[in-house]
């Protein structure tokens, strides 16, 4: 593996949630730690099984991993730090300012921009020269503080009047406000990051066409900032030999080289290391160990007493959904779960039952709308370009309200654009034009806002004003748009994720965010489930019976109306594979 | 001896993204007056209900205020710990006023994009 070969003292491992950064940094730490190196794991996952790995528990204090010599680990919960810099700044005054203003504050302070910051805060002191960090030969992070994060504390102007004076002016700094350390920390910490001797950053990805393209963003967003030296790992790549006893197993390992061969042309010249699929649940020192080989894939006795569970067909929820004869329906899921899919099947379910509908979606394929458009007799497509609108939205402000701003008053409204809350925004805007139309047919989009934008944008009303407009024009009955995004009647939201196990901890996370705003989830789609094939590979089997226990998990602890799509051998593109991907 | 002009904001946050939906010229406006004004010799402070709530519970005045008007009353004005203005941005003549500045010197370019807009 030559992302492990002369590795400089910090590595970040980075990808999205499931392509399984925390496995193979666990297995880098160990590699390093039993090369003589003395090693700290750093892991933020937040279904961190790290402890369980081990076989100790860790938690927020570094501790010594007695089975693997010169090995110790910390775990960081994003969660709970985002928690505790909540605390900081409205602890003191709670039960002093009324409630409802307590509440707001906190509201303020919920977005997945202070979570990031506030993880960000934790690890800064693992980053800069200090007697905690000096043991360590090597400190292995499972994951990387995003572009937006580091642009935001490298601004000049970010700071000014912030720290030195304690006083308001940037206010711009909303979600560093509760930061606890000096700024030469935060400067000494994003020094260290694009400090090619220092920090090697490692892109983890699947053999997937979305995820290499999403990875190939990642990278040049890093590269802009200074962290250059990056290396890219191609985990779970399904081995030949298993392609030639399945026709599943077959199509995904022609699936995976195509993705390969067709690899974005930036990610070409990083140095590139593949991790084929293994079979066995990555617990354990020893499987750990075998991860990063090339050891073939053994059997060792499959346990065959696999969890009974129930697995409806998205057919099956759409029959439901298709009774009111009219409503909106929106999917909402991590990226690269598939919800431009899911939301495609539901609309084509709703119209081959002769219902009209209206599919919107921000697919930036397009492949997938493009040829559904006039295939059916109740079906109108339209797509909107997520990166368009957002350009559009970002000039918006900058020409209008950012006109009178100087050189750092621009830099700062600039990189608050670039934060991810206002894609969401920017996208669902352009969405709610055609939110009205759900009053006589049926829309299908697929993306929706999270619970925390949503709250915002009704605190401040822009958002009651925008949707209350288009409304007004279609002569609709509401009271407010919140009250219609809360009402299961008019809304359903379908939650995407996939059986494995930090995708479908994300999902939870959605909906509890979408709980705060008051809005229930109406259904969860576990989709790409090997589970719900009839695979006979023995490797593909042992993955079903892994994704059972997340399937049943899903059915006992977060949604009692579920549905499982299979993973098809071809991509679900038109009207008859969308159909067949419904029916499971 | 300067009068203090306190100016206490609404929860406002970047991380929000809400920036974008609604930025406020006002807030903008009053920005560019109030780095003006301190150009001129005024003394004044901003307090963001999100990022310093302390400064809003220490204060009786403020603490009164949100209690009987809520935070949608904000933002709130004190001029030498006194109340002044609640529910817009004072402008310039105003903030003459308070300050004391004779007459308008010049015109500075607005500064620092949330202390003004509500990006934040």
């Amino acid at each position: 593996m030559q992302f492990i070969d002369q590795p400089p003292r910090f590595l970040f491992f980075t990808g999205k949630g499931g392509v399984g950064k925390t496995s193979i940094a666990c297995a880098t730490a160990i590699q390093l730690a039993e090369s003589g190196k003395r090693v700290l794991l750093v892991s933020t996952d937040p279904a961190s099984n790290v402890g369980q790995v081990f076989g100790i528990s860790i938690g927020n204090n570094i501790t010594a991993v007695p089975a693997v010599s010169n090995l110790a680990a910390l775990e960081i919960d994003p969660q709970a730090a985002a928690q505790g810099y909540r605390d900081r700044i409205v602890g003191p005054v709670r039960g002093i300012l009324p409630d409802d203003v307590v509440k707001g504050i906190e509201e303020q302070l919920s977005g997945a921009c202070t979570t990031e910051i506030a993880a960000f805060d934790e690890f800064t002191a693992l980053l800069i020269d200090s007697p905690v960090t000096d043991d360590y030969d090597h400190i292995v992070f499972d994951t990387a503080p995003t572009g937006h994060t580091i642009r935001l504390l490298q601004l000049p102007g970010a700071w000014s009047g912030f720290l030195e004076e304690g006083k308001g002016d940037a206010s711009c700094l909303g979600p560093l406000a509760g930061l606890e350390k000096q700024r030469e920390q935060y400067k000494a910490a994003v020094d260290a990051l694009a400090d090619g001797k220092r920090t090697r950053l490692i892109l983890v990805a699947r053999a997937q066409q979305s995820t290499l393209r999403e990875v190939a963003r990642t990278h040049e967003e890093l590269a802009g900032i200074g962290l250059k030296q990056q290396y890219l790992v191609i985990n779970g790549i399904l081995p030949k030999i298993e392609a030639e006893t399945d026709t599943l197993a077959a199509a995904i390992y022609k699936r995976e080289h195509a993705a390969l061969n067709n690899i974005p042309e930036v990610l070409k010249q990083l140095p590139q290391d593949q991790v084929a699929l293994k079979a066995f649940d990555l617990v354990g020192l020893d499987a750990l160990r075998q991860l990063l080989t090339d050891t073939p894939y053994q059997q060792h006795g499959t346990n065959e007493s696999s969890v009974e569970v129930d697995k409806p067909s998205l057919s099956q929820l759409v029959d439901s959904i298709a009774e009111d004869g009219h409503g909106l329906v929106m999917t909402m899921g991590k990226g690269g779960v598939g919800k431009t899919t899911v939301a495609a099947a539901v609309a084509v379910e709703l119209a081959n039952r002769g219902l009209p509908v209206h599919l919107t979606t921000s697919d930036p394929a397009a492949h997938l709308s493009d040829t559904l458009n006039g295939s059916l007799d109740n079906l109108t497509v339209s797509r909107i370009d997520p990166h368009e609108e957002t350009e559009r939205y970002r000039n918006h402000v900058l020409e209008t309200k950012g006109a009178q701003l100087d050189a750092h008053g621009r830099a700062l409204l600039e990189e608050d654009l670039r934060s991810p809350c206002t894609e969401e925004i920017a996208v669902f805007q352009a969405f709610s034009r055609i939110i009205r139309e759900a009053g006589k047919k049926f829309v299908v989009m697929d993306t929706a806002p999270t619970g925390h934008t949503l709250l915002l944008l009704d605190a401040t009303g822009a958002y009651h004003r925008e949707v209350a407009r288009q409304m007004d024009k279609a002569h609709l009955q509401f009271t407010t748009p919140m009250m219609q995004l809360q009402d299961p009647k008019q809304t359903k939201i379908l939650i995407v994720t996939l059986a494995e196990k930090t995708p479908v901890l994300e999902a939870a996370n959605l909906q509890v965010d979408l709980r705060r705003a008051g809005i229930e989830p109406w259904a969860w789609v576990i989709n790409n489930s090997v589970a719900a094939t009839t695979t006979i590979s023995s490797l593909l089997h042992q993955r079903a019976l892994n994704e059972l226990v997340e399937i049943n998990s899903v059915a006992q602890q977060y949604s009692k109306r579920y549905a499982v799509v299979p993973m098809l051998k071809d991509e679900p593109i038109g009207v008859q594979r969308l159909l067949d991907l419904a029916a499971g | 001896m300067t009068k203090s002009i306190q100016v206490f904001d609404p929860a406002m946050c970047c991380s929000s993204g809400v920036c974008g939906t609604d930025v406020d010229q006002q807030l903008v406006n009053f920005s560019a007056d109030a780095d003006w004004a301190r150009n001129n010799g005024a003394h004044i402070e901003r307090f963001n209900l999100a990022q310093q709530p302390m400064d809003f519970a220490n204060n009786k005045v403020v603490r009164d205020f949100l209690e009987r008007s809520g935070q949608e009353a904000l933002p709130l004005i004190l001029v030498d710990g006194e109340f002044a203005l609640a529910g817009r941005y004072p402008n310039r003549t105003e903030l003459a006023r308070w300050a004391g500045i004779a007459s308008v010197v010049e015109v500075q370019p607005a500064s620092g994009c949330c202390s003004g807009s509500k990006c934040c």
